[in-house]
């Protein structure tokens, strides 16, 4: 039990664990897979100005949401931090591949060289970090929803809306790997 | 008005006890995604590199399980612990323009950051806490659509 806590899981397992929210939030209160709509409760928290979108009741509908998200960053140091080792177990090719884009640091779950304060100050680490989340917020909250609710929660719902969203996510992940990435880290 | 007051402590602790489960099950999920890797820049390059199966086996069983989760729910008339009606509404599509192109712009972002917006929260706790600078684009990106969403096609 305490050797497969400390490695990292499989996908079979890591799949179904991750599938199971979506019947878990609806037994536990009819509530729908989603974790993007936080960044929207956020935003009507933190900053509604005077934008239509963030003029509601985030305390009514959001904070189910937002109780969640503290747990995922408990959840994340327990996982991350308590429970084993950090390194990753890509296939060779992959870190071939990577290795030739001049990614040299494999030991933790993401490159330092590109996400950690100092890389802040590079060029390529701050561009991915900075336009990185803009894209992850405004993509998320334009498509209504991320990898959970559309990638699960609305392909296992057969939704022909989450459907194109997705085909979305892997265009743009492909023309980002593809073309963008070898020119930022040249 | 004793009441009153008296009962207002009440209905607020009452709430945040509700809290309590959402709270749970988040962090459980924060554990998976952390225990999985699936929060790894590296997997999410391998992914879109077509180099393993991995993250491609993670999803279409997450979809599957959620799938047959939700056919049985619906089959049984399931309810939910407080025994309301299990109801999911569905996404209207429309045109389907905020799908695909909203969808491509989150695709550019995660392929830059290797994380959607749950593993940015579970990042920070594992201790990737520059990762609280893509949360504040992420913010700032969702104002600017809220912003501009009147003039964007739908």
């Amino acid at each position: 039990m305490v050797a497969f806590l400390s490695q990292p899981w499989p996908w079979y397992v890591a799949g179904p664990l991750l599938g199971l929210f979506v019947p878990a939030l609806l037994i536990l209160g009819n509530r729908q897979f989603g974790f993007s709509s936080n960044l929207r409760h956020l935003c009507a928290a933190l900053a509604p100005g005077e934008v239509a979108f963030f003029k509601y009741d985030w305390k009514q509908s959001g904070v189910w949401n937002l109780a969640f998200l503290a747990g995922t960053v408990v959840g994340g140091f327990i996982g991350g931090r308590l429970l084993g080792d950090p390194a990753v177990p890509i296939s060779a090719r992959a870190h071939a591949t990577l290795g030739a884009l001049g990614i040299h640091d494999f030991s933790s779950l993401v490159p330092r060289e590109l996400f950690s304060w100092s890389a802040l100050a590079t060029l390529r680490g701050s561009v991915l970090t900075i336009t990185g989340g803009l894209f992850v917020g405004f993509g998320t909250a334009y498509a209504g929803g991320c990898t959970s609710g559309h990638g699960i929660a609305g392909l296992a719902n057969l939704e022909r809306a989450s459907a194109l969203a997705v085909l979305g996510f892997f265009a743009g992940g492909l023309i980002a790997t593809h073309l963008l990435l070898p020119v930022l880290l040249r | 008005m004793t009441t009153l007051a008296a009962s207002r402590p009440t209905t607020e602790s009452h709430r945040a006890r509700g809290l309590v489960p959402y709270f749970l099950l988040g962090t459980w999920f924060g554990v998976v995604l952390t225990k999985s890797q699936v929060v790894s820049w590296f997997r999410i390059q391998e992914m879109f590199r077509f180099q393993s199966f991995y993250m491609y086996g993670v999803l279409a069983s997450a979809v599957v399980v959620a799938g047959i989760s939700i056919r049985l729910i619906q089959r049984y008339h399931v309810k939910t612990l407080d025994g309301t009606d299990i109801v999911i509404p569905p996404k209207a599509l429309g045109r389907g323009i905020r799908y695909w192109l909203g969808g491509t712009i989150f695709g550019l972002g995660w392929a830059f950051t290797g994380a959607c917006p749950g593993p940015l929260f579970a990042l920070i706790g594992s201790g990737v806490t520059a990762m609280i600078v893509t949360v504040a684009a992420a913010l700032a990106g969702t104002w600017l659509y809220g912003y501009y969403r009147p003039r964007l096609p739908h």
